[in-house]
């Protein structure tokens, strides 16, 4: 084709021309345009435990998954609500101690410790902060952090369930598959449900809470409920993390509380773009097996995750998705004048 | 005003109330009355004590002393997401919109309250199509891109149009418009009196803190000067301009030289 007959166009154009709130339905190739960066998702993360090499890296993906769910339930809280909650390891402490408890002393399967653990533990965090949801940004944050000391030190102090010793052994999912894909499926309802959720209504008021609070307290609002239902949302997928390490990995101890808990996903979050849900999940997927390939060099793997964090800070602030996600919407094609 | 309590209950009530902030009294044993279909204009000088009157009605602030009464129920010490519950709604002076969120879809904040659900009825269903509705009442061009542009983007002209729209959507019985007009440009504040005129209409109580007073005279049934946390006169407009002390507090005193 000659130069002067044909231009570039955005792939995007005939959508974003359209409001943007109705999807474009009208051509395969506009479907195709939307729905590839989200079934590469999916696909890649179903795909992924039966392509790696042997059960090492299974289990790590499944912890992978554990650290993903952490990152989805700090992004939703932190970019959605406003509420910079760093309590990560206090919820997969709770989550996990309670679901422990319930196999190792009352003996119960799998599909009842879970669910109690989940929910259980989730209205534990929830009512434990509950007193603290007034507190803004960084306060709110600092006495989330204090927690998991907090529930560590009690357990140690008191000598509860079998203090530094741990309970073990836990029950363990039938076979590695079952766990694996068992979490991987919840990343990816959590992703994607969340996403749904922050579009409906009531996450329009979560945005408005973070945004501005008092005007939403004068919308007649009572924003502390609202920002109940959020952190109960949060509690449940952070727990449910909680009582799949403690299956996962056969056993209950102080090591539930570590700190790596915490700051893992909040890497993983800046790595993958706050605020975006999606990404934070494949930062933990990322960072996660990268880690892990790190294993030699101990606990200085902190360190990365702190590099991690500085440098995507300062160089990268808005994060890996919404980067890629900028320049999917940049691409261009020929077309016909 | 003798007539207005006649055939007029007085919706809100103010009796003493005081509120000191360090050792700066802001308001001082300060009580007026809001009858029902009112506009009601507070003026005075700046720092006279006016958005902390605001404060105080709307639930932000608790007075150290005296109360507010809304149709007998007492507001004082209720919080703010009560106050509005019960349809007393108020305007920011710096306005508050939602940044991240489409002009059109802030306004879901509100209509998802348990108030405007209350009234939305089998139009709850469909909040975007009422907040384009609310949008335009307050003078947003139906057609065109603003209702869709991010709160960000838009100027202040209209943020404070949106604040009112917030206001709307609680179909509130008292509205207090912290400054409405100020900051706006001629040609803009000329666009907001017919709808400031409209809610008068359906008999919308409206308390109007202002400073620009001859815009606020066009609308006002009456008017409260206060100064120095105190009422200094109350009555219409034209009789308030005539007070000395009005004159003296805007003006200040005049001395021989």
């Amino acid at each position: 084709m000659p130069a002067e007959d044909r231009r570039k166009e955005r792939l995007d154009r005939g959508i974003k021309a359209r409001t943007e709130g109705l999807y474009a339905i009208s051509s395969w190739r506009e479907i195709t345009y939307l729905l590839a960066p989200r079934a590469a998702l999916v696909l890649g993360l179903l795909i992924a435990p039966a392509v790696v090499p042997g059960l090492y890296w299974q289990r790590v993906l499944g912890l992978a998954g554990v650290y993903a769910l952490l990152a989805i339930s700090f992004d939703f809280l932190a970019e959605r609500v406003g509420l910079v909650c760093i309590g990560g390891a206090f919820m997969i402490g709770v989550g996990g101690y309670i679901s422990g408890v319930l196999n190792y002393y009352f003996h119960l399967p799998l599909a009842l410790t879970i669910p109690v653990g989940t929910f259980g533990g989730a209205l534990i965090c929830t009512l434990l902060w509950l007193p603290c949801l007034p507190l803004r940004g960084i306060y709110f944050a600092v006495v989330t952090f204090m927690f998991p000391f907090l529930a560590g030190s009690i357990i140690l102090a008191g000598g509860l369930f079998r203090g530094t010793e741990g309970l073990s052994p836990i029950a363990g999912f039938p076979n590695i598959w079952v766990g694996v894909y068992l979490i991987i499926v919840l990343v990816l309802f959590a992703v994607f449900a969340l996403r749904r959720l922050c579009g409906e209504d009531i996450g329009l008021v979560f945005a408005g809470i973070k945004d501005n609070d008092q005007a939403v307290l004068a919308s007649a609002i009572n924003i502390t409920r609202v920002k109940v239902y959020a952190l109960f949302i949060a509690t449940v997928i952070g727990c449910f993390a909680g009582t799949f390490v403690a299956h996962f990995s056969g056993f209950v101890g102080l090591s539930l509380f570590a700190i790596d808990f915490t700051i893992m996903p909040i890497a993983a979050c800046v790595m993958g773009g706050p605020g975006t849900i999606a990404g934070p999940a494949v930062g933990a997927f990322m960072l996660s097996p990268l880690s892990e390939l790190l294993r030699g060099f101990g606990q200085l793997r902190v360190v990365l995750y702190c590099l991690v964090l500085v440098g995507f800070i300062l160089y990268k602030p808005e994060g890996l998705l919404n980067w890629a996600t900028r320049r999917y919407h940049q691409f261009e094609h020929w077309v016909k004048l | 005003m003798k007539q207005m309590d006649d055939g007029n209950e007085a919706i809100i009530k103010i009796r003493n109330i005081r509120k000191s902030f360090g050792g700066i009294m802001a308001v001082k044993d300060l009580s007026f009355d809001l009858f029902e279909g009112e506009v009601l204009g507070v003026i005075g000088p700046n720092g006279a004590g006016k958005t902390t009157i605001a404060n105080i009605i709307s639930g932000f602030l608790k007075p150290d002393f005296g109360d507010v009464f809304f149709r007998g129920k007492k507001l004082t010490g209720l919080p703010p997401y009560r106050v509005a519950e019960l349809g007393v709604t108020r305007t920011f002076q710096v306005v508050r919109p939602y940044p991240s969120l489409k002009t059109y879809k802030s306004l879901i904040v509100p209509l998802w309250s348990p108030r405007a659900r209350r009234f939305a009825g089998s139009r709850g269903g469909d909040r975007d199509a009422v907040a384009i509705d609310l949008l335009e009442e307050v003078g947003f061009e139906r057609d065109a891109y603003v209702p869709y542009k991010l709160a960000s983007a838009l100027p202040l002209g209209y943020l404070k149009r949106l604040e009112l729209a917030r206001c709307l959507a609680l179909r509130p019985e008292v509205i207090i418009c912290d400054e409405v007009l100020s900051g706006l440009s001629m040609s803009e504040i000329a666009s907001l009196i017919p709808l400031v005129e409209r809610l008068h209409i359906k008999r919308v109580t409206l308390l109007m803190i202002e400073h620009r007073l001859r815009e606020l005279f066009s609308v006002a049934d009456r008017v409260i000067v206060v100064d120095f946390g105190t009422k200094i006169a109350e009555g219409v407009p034209e009789q308030v301009m005539e007070d000395e002390r009005v004159k003296r507090a805007y003006l200040g005193e005049e001395v021989d030289l």
